[in-house]
């Protein structure tokens, strides 16, 4: 297994335990990334402004990893999402295809690449069960809470049905594999607010602390993110929520690959632990067998 | 405020649904599903999918183009789901806000963005700081050009919305 990897815009700067996390992952499953040299922007951040504009850029960066002869791997919600839609809208529409070839001028794009979110390969392509085989350390003890975000799963239309926008189960699929318990809470499918901060900051912190006191109230151990901007606003404003809401929550963030990455028997430092925020201190010495205070 | 009737536009509507993202707003027969399972909503009243919809309908061009709530859609994609009438809401947002900027009304934020696209070819400055901080991980070095993106912006007309240097 093959890929481009895409790594966008906010994971190579403000993200760096889940790049890291995802690339030693995949090394130990034998999934092979290619960087992209030339990628630009997905285009995600300027779709509100200039629809064209991010079309664009979103062909071009696919044009780019059909000239390296690869589907394309993200780790980003948000690029998923416009990488995944423009790439559909631009399979389906030969007319349009030909006209936005024209504006890139020095590249062009064939319709030949497939666009998949990192998780979404581990669950669809990898598989849950060649998964559990790579299992060295069963991760028993902890209640994890799964955080999809919104652009993994929707619009469902350009997702060809890989799970229930809804109802989805395969990043709890994907937890339990590693020996923890992924724990229902209310409002599961609820937005981090991310999209609106630089808007309105009061309504974006508002939507986050809604969720985390959801988590808070099930108990959970930490909650499961897999897009760096949802981690920007759960783990990184969570302190800021704490002080503006006057209340506490102390609840690790981690990105999948790095759960994962501990079931496979890869050291916490290596997977990047210590760039989390909120230190996942209580969860590791619970799974390492030492009583945890609360 | 009252609507005034002269000051509608009622072409505003078929507008919206000539542009990308907005073809079916006329379909909208407001059951407001949309608004009842909105996260922004849930917090500010201000922002009421269903509301803005009618607006559109009605033709107040004006009040919709110049308010702050076509920016408050958080791009969820909660409506567009569950709409019965297929009116994909949150696409239609999105086509809202591309009018407003081509009639100059942008949220500061946006343009906060398509600049600092301009000046580093991503959201963030990816410099020797942050590569350094890249190498000690064990992360490959980084480099954001931006000719091409400049390029793009300059092919739709977005250079002017972006911002000189602050």
């Amino acid at each position: 297994m093959r890929y481009a990897l895409f790594l966008g815009c906010t994971v190579p700067v403000r993200a760096m335990n889940y790049e890291l996390s995802a690339r030693k992952v995949a090394e130990v499953l034998g999934i092979e990334f290619i960087d992209m040299e030339d990628a630009l922007c997905c285009g995600f951040p300027v779709k509100s402004i200039n629809r064209e504009a991010s079309i664009i850029m979103a062909a071009r960066n696919l044009a780019l990893a059909e000239k390296q002869g690869l589907n394309i791997c993200t780790l980003c919600s948000a690029c998923t999402s416009v990488l995944t839609e423009v790439n559909k809208v631009l399979i389906e529409d030969e007319e349009l295809r030909e006209i936005i070839n024209k504006k890139m001028g020095d590249i062009a794009y064939n319709g030949k690449v497939e666009v998949k979110h990192f998780s979404r390969i581990l669950y669809e392509d990898f598989g849950v069960d060649r998964l559990k085989t790579f299992v060295e350390r069963p991760l028993e003890g902890i209640k994890l809470a799964a955080h999809y975000g919104c652009h993994y799963l929707k619009p469902s239309e350009i997702y060809d049905g890989f799970d229930d926008p809804e109802q989805p189960k395969s990043l709890d699929l994907l937890i339990e594999l590693t020996g923890a318990e992924s724990v229902m809470y209310q409002g599961r499918g609820d937005c981090c607010g991310g999209a609106i901060l630089g808007v309105e900051e009061e309504i974006a912190l508002k939507m986050t602390k809604k969720k985390l006191d959801h988590v808070k109230a099930v108990g959970a151990d930490a909650m499961i993110s897999i897009c760096p901007f949802c981690s920007v606003m759960y783990e990184g404003n969570q302190k800021k929520i704490e002080k503006e809401f006057d209340t506490k929550y102390g609840l690790p963030v981690l990105y999948y690959p790095q759960l994962l990455g501990l079931a496979l028997g890869i050291s916490p430092d290596e997977l990047g632990f210590k760039l989390n925020r909120v230190k996942a201190k209580g969860l590791l010495a619970k799974l390492n067998g030492e009583k945890v205070s609360a | 405020m009252p609507i005034k009737l002269d000051k509608l536009d009622p072409n505003f509507k078929f507008l919206v649904a000539s542009t990308p993202g907005g073809e079916n707003i006329t379909r909208c027969f407001a059951c407001g599903t949309c608004t009842a399972g909105c996260p922004v909503r849930d917090i500010d009243e201000r922002y009421n999918p269903r509301k803005i919809i009618h607006m559109v309908l009605l033709g107040m061009k004006d009040e919709v183009l110049k308010s702050d709530f076509v920016w408050l859609c958080s791009a969820c994609y909660t409506c567009s789901e569950r709409c019965p009438q297929e009116v994909y809401i949150t696409e239609l947002m999105t086509a809202l806000r591309n009018i407003a900027v081509q009639e100059g009304y942008i949220h500061p934020a946006f343009t906060a963005q398509a600049s600092a696209l301009a000046k580093y070819g991503s959201l963030y400055e990816v410099g020797e700081f942050e590569n350094k901080k890249r190498g000690n991980l064990g992360l490959p070095e980084l480099q954001r050009k931006t000719e091409k993106t400049l390029e793009i912006f300059k092919s739709v007309g977005l250079d002017k919305v972006v911002q000189e240097e602050k």
